[in-house]
């Protein structure tokens, strides 16, 4: 049975984690792109700082972010003039899962668009296509794939993003607390029955998604 | 016509070449692997920028270092068969082949009010239109890259290593279908091989190559 007081944590989880989606897209997809095909000095430092959050702590993603957008940072100084803070908001939330999932989709839209012909790219050029043309009729197709595992990568990890969200946003009730800063106090409190039905609503919720994407990509392939 | 005068800075060597092309030749670059013969065909087809140089085509610079022209390779209109074809493996013959068409419901434009049909037919192709790459052999993504890159009237065909994949009877084959090409389009063609007898049966032209320069130049 579903022993649920506040539904506040799924839908505000969800919200973070499609919002964080689109914002991860619509900036690694640019990026990616450019750093698949252009070879520049630096390029490798470039990448391994916008690798950096994947393989750090979520705890240092946290206090980084602290740094930057807290009251003392230079991000947190900036907006405080205008009465505004972002910390223990719920977009510090959206903030966090962001960064968090961002080189998740940046690696696997990279390799995609690398794993592209890029004599396939040159025959179009030599066909009179322009380079969107290019980008939207064959680069991406064949990168989609790829692209879409990123995409399912990064909106789980959103979804599941607990160190830094706590370390910038806090456990508030009612407006930062996402599922697993739910679950996880639910535990330290003792309320195992709120716990357990979260725990079991978002374990069937990613088992659907994978299995839906995997199922997806299979059909792609004919 | 074409005319080629290039400069191109390589890694291992410098680049150096310089011939001329009429409409009714077919000039072969003959060389061993790495002597830059598809480097060259990259700098006339505008995919690559060459050092220095002057790159003509019917009359029209491409390309010229002097002047501080260079035409991007989408406006060059030179046709270009690549030594994997290069066809889009996510779309059908068809949407190959008329990838590169304005409007590939109208004739393309042209004198001899051209249309991607007749040309699949003219290569054999055209019960080929549904399939996608995959499911074709080697020979018939040969030809249907041919068509997709003659479909849009390029005044220059260029291809790269047109025979490596073939044995002799198709070597054979693929040689008189050229020749065929060659009369029917009557545009200058540039084919690049390692293979000196592929280069005596076609080329009216064989610039030998080796590490970028000219080492001799045959004319038939």
């Amino acid at each position: 049975m579903i022993h649920l007081n506040d539904w506040f944590p799924i839908w505000l989880s969800l919200q973070v984690a499609f919002l964080s989606a689109a914002l991860v897209s619509v900036t690694s997809l640019p990026l990616a792109r450019l750093m698949a095909s252009k070879s520049f000095r630096g390029r490798d430092f470039l990448e391994a700082a916008i690798m950096l959050p994947l393989v750090l702590p979520p705890s240092v993603v946290g206090y980084g972010l602290l740094v930057m957008i807290g009251v003392n940072g230079p991000l947190g100084k900036l907006l405080g003039q205008f009465g505004l803070s972002l910390v223990f908001t719920k977009i510090a939330v959206v903030i966090a899962a962001t960064v968090v999932a961002f080189p998740l989709m940046y690696q696997s839209a990279r390799a995609a668009f690398a794993s592209v012909n890029p004599n396939l790219e040159k025959a179009a050029r030599t066909l009179g296509a322009g380079e969107l043309r290019i980008f939207f009729t064959v680069t991406l197709p064949l990168a989609w794939p790829g692209i879409m595992s990123g995409l399912v990568l990064a909106f789980a990890r959103a979804l599941g993003e607990f160190g830094a969200t706590l370390m910038v946003a806090g456990n508030i009730p009612g407006q930062t607390q996402t599922i697993p800063l739910a679950i996880y106090f639910a535990v330290e409190s003792g309320d195992s029955a709120t716990a357990s039905t979260l725990v079991a609503m978002i374990t069937v919720f990613c088992f659907l998604l994978i299995f839906w994407v995997n199922r997806w990509n299979k059909k792609r392939l004919h | 016509m074409l005319r080629v005068s290039i400069a191109k800075k390589l890694s291992y060597f410098n680049l150096s070449v310089e011939f001329q092309v009429e409409n009714n030749q077919i000039l072969v670059l003959c060389g061993p692997s790495g002597s830059g013969k598809t480097t060259i065909l990259e700098c006339i087809s505008g995919l690559f920028t060459p050092t220095g140089g002057a790159i003509e085509l019917a009359g029209n610079v491409l390309y010229s270092s002097d002047l501080d022209v260079n035409v991007p390779a989408k406006d060059r209109r030179v046709g270009y068969l690549f030594q994997d074809y290069a066809l889009f493996p996510h779309m059908t013959v068809r949407q190959n082949v008329v990838y590169g068409l304005r409007n590939p419901n109208k004739s393309a434009a042209g004198k001899n009010g051209l249309d991607y049909k007749q040309v699949l037919e003219s290569f054999g192709v055209p019960h080929l239109i549904d399939r996608f790459p995959g499911q074709l052999s080697g020979g018939e993504k040969q030809r249907v890259a041919l068509a997709r890159a003659l479909v849009v009237q390029p005044q220059l065909l260029l291809l790269d290593e047109p025979f490596s994949a073939l044995d002799n009877k198709s070597k054979q084959k693929l040689q008189q279908e050229i020749l065929r090409l060659h009369q029917d389009w009557q545009i200058p063609m540039v084919l690049v091989t390692h293979d000196e007898e592929d280069a005596l049966a076609l080329g009216d032209i064989i610039v030998s190559l080796h590490q970028g320069k000219v080492v001799e130049m045959k004319l038939r």
